[in-house]
């Protein structure tokens, strides 16, 4: 949101009442109503520009100033929704080339990109321009997230240019390569599922699961504390808890990380799951957990894993507890 | 009335009650979204017990001043008719006893015309899709009694489209899972009698998680916590009867240490700058930690529960 004194070129901001263009206009201030209009503390020139707005907006002007007008608005106040609204209405009054307002877009996009209007205009604006507009989308929402990779707006625009426009060539490694970045970043890893899904490119989850489970097992190995992997590993079995259950790699995983680390709570937490998913570790491997203590059933080490968790995990007690509540009745 | 281990509730209402008649900067960079403003300000007054320190009349007069032809309601007066402004509107008339004031078959014609084949909502003409939109429309009619007006059934269908494999929802298919679009999805289909449809565990659990060490919540793995999700991660484990997961006094100490002792208000983070939105996050928040002489809130409705209740009498 930008409401200086200059605009972005230097020169000093001339008022609509002393520019000759708008001299037959007579600006209209808001009305809030029976409010009292207390102090006029607020910079001038967006008030005015505002009052000149709501005067073309009223005789529904649609001309070359008021594109302008409305570009001036956005710039002071890129929230005001009807402001975008209107635009909408004279660049399609006056059949003005879409392509150009793409290069408005990425400008206002500077120091607005979390303003859901503006997201909502590009992607307007890059409907009517077709299949064509879509490399130059993902190009756009790449600039975005090099500087916000979590950008919600972004990342939604991006979906919906891949469905709608197309372009899923290069997708799936640039989430890799956005986790490469950051193997944190929870954004990508939805981005990845999302492409594993829908991409009609590829195979779909069920067959790409081995080497996706491959690829989250490496992520894991590299920051076991990451909520995202372990949550995407997770997601890959969805309600086929079995063959989770039955998948002695991930079982293993959750031990290597217990024996760097006896208190590794996503470790703890999956193999809890593991185990009430049917997952059956010998005894040697629970001995990695507490050597001195003796698991000789599968509830016996649920019961143990909760009880870790109470302590290690102790804001969400609650919740383990509950777990552990649970347990008696799954396993049997 | 130096520290922060209670709520200053009349430095609270003092905050906003001087929202009122305010116009500076920031309240003019606002003005499109004042109804909203209203709403959350208006809502923390009635939890707090001091709904009726404002002009109920002028305000009511200013609502209808919003409303357009088409039956929606736009952000302030003269601004374009929008679902979110909609809602707004008419959740303080609930929260006034006033819905009796409104035409209901008017903005029920206005949220059918937003209705898409996929069940999902446009927030206005413009076709911009969200489930904040499909909230927006679901609440808006429950509390007008006139949930037949629109598919209720693809409605649910296309929220549950958007549930995601961590258990949350995002804002279309495929979105990620966010905390606010989580309580607009969780909250729909609860007041469509759908909950079912909820992974209640693994949600619950993904919700649990965003609870960091300083006590406050997050909106999503890695984010940095923030008072507006200790009403939409709380509201969404309360409507999943799972609030007792997370460690409730710590979020309390943390939403306590957002507030400005000196000048009322709460912010996004401790020592921040307060605003009317936080103030309601953080005392809804508190609301639904059940917080000594606060109102109780409903979780779905957003709504203090004797309002919902009232409404439904």
């Amino acid at each position: 949101m930008q409401v200086g004194v200059e605009d972005d070129d230097g020169d000093r901001w001339i008022p609509f009442s002393e520019r000759s263009e708008w001299s037959d206009v007579q600006p209209v201030p808001q009305d809030d109503g029976p409010y009292p209009v207390v102090s006029i503390a607020y910079t001038s020139q967006f008030r005015e520009t505002m009052d000149y707005f709501r005067a073309v907006l009223a005789r529904d002007e649609r001309s070359d100033r008021s594109l302008e007008l409305t570009e001036e608005a956005i710039h002071m106040n890129a929230g005001n929704y009807t402001v975008w609204h209107f635009r909408r209405l004279v660049l399609e009054s006056l059949g003005k080339d879409l392509w150009k307002e793409l290069y408005f877009i990425q400008d206002v996009a500077k120091s607005n990109h979390k303003n859901y209007q503006l997201w909502h205009h590009r992607r307007w604006v890059a409907e009517k321009l077709g299949v064509a507009v879509a490399p130059e989308e993902l190009r756009f929402t790449e600039l975005v997230l090099a500087s916000d990779a979590k950008n919600y707006h972004a990342w939604s625009h991006r979906q919906w240019v891949l469905k709608a426009l197309g372009g899923w060539e290069a997708e799936l490694s640039f989430c890799s390569m956005l986790l490469q970045e950051d193997i944190y970043n929870n954004s990508a890893w939805n981005q990845r599922f999302f492409v594993i899904k829908n991409s009609p490119l590829l195979e779909g989850l069920d067959s790409m699961r081995e080497s996706e489970v491959e690829y989250c097992i490496n992520a894991i190995k590299l920051a076991p504390l990451n909520e995202s992997s372990w949550t995407y590993l997770r997601g890959l079995f969805g309600n086929d808890t079995k063959s989770l259950g039955d998948s002695q790699s991930i079982g293993q995983v959750c031990f290597e990380e217990l024996a760097r680390d006896r208190c590794c709570i996503p470790a703890l937490s999956f193999l809890l799951d593991l185990v009430c998913y049917g997952f059956q570790p010998t005894v040697d491997d629970c001995k990695i957990l507490d050597s001195s203590i003796e698991i000789l059933s599968s509830l016996q080490l649920a019961l143990y894993l909760c009880e870790r968790l109470e302590v290690v995990d102790a804001i969400r007690a609650c919740y383990w507890a509950w777990r552990r509540s649970l347990l008696p009745a799954i396993i049997k | 009335m130096d520290d922060s281990s209670t709520l200053h509730v009349q430095k609270h209402v003092e905050f906003i009650k001087s929202l009122d008649n305010k116009k500076d900067l920031e309240s003019l960079l606002t003005e499109h979204i004042r109804m909203n403003g209203a709403y959350w300000g208006l809502t923390a007054l009635d939890l707090m017990g001091s709904l009726n320190d404002l002009d109920q009349d002028k305000i009511i007069s200013w609502i209808l001043q919003c409303q357009h032809d088409c039956g929606g309601f736009g952000g302030n007066i003269g601004h374009d008719p929008h679902i979110l402004y909609t809602l707004s509107a008419v959740q303080i008339l609930a929260l006034y006893d006033k819905l009796a004031v409104l035409d209901s078959s008017k903005i029920a014609s206005y949220i059918t015309g937003l209705q898409q084949n996929d069940g999902s909502f446009y927030g206005d003409e413009w076709g911009e899709i969200d489930t904040r939109f499909s909230y927006g429309a679901i609440c808006c009619l429950a509390l007008l009694r006139r949930l037949d007006a629109i598919n209720l059934e693809k409605a649910i269908t296309y929220i549950v489209s958007c549930k995601n494999f961590d258990g949350g929802f995002g804002s279309t298919p495929g979105g990620e899972s966010h905390a606010g679009q989580i309580f607009c999805c969780v909250a729909a289909l609860a007041i469509a009698g759908s909950l079912h449809y909820v992974d209640k565990d693994l949600l619950g659990w993904w919700l649990c998680e965003r609870q960091v060490k300083s006590g406050g919540l997050n909106g999503r793995p890695e984010k940095l916590p923030d008072v507006c999700y200790s009403w939409w991660v709380l509201s969404s484990l309360a409507i999943l009867d799972r609030v007792h997961w997370i460690d409730r006094e710590s979020l309390k100490t943390f939403i306590l240490d957002c507030q400005d002792i000196e000048n009322g208000g709460i912010s996004d983070r401790p020592d921040d700058a307060v605003d009317v939105f936080h103030t309601y996050f953080g005392v809804a928040g508190l609301s639904l930690l059940e917080y000594p002489g606060l109102k109780h809130i409903d979780p779905a409705y957003a709504l203090p529960v004797n309002v919902v209740k009232r409404v439904f009498s």
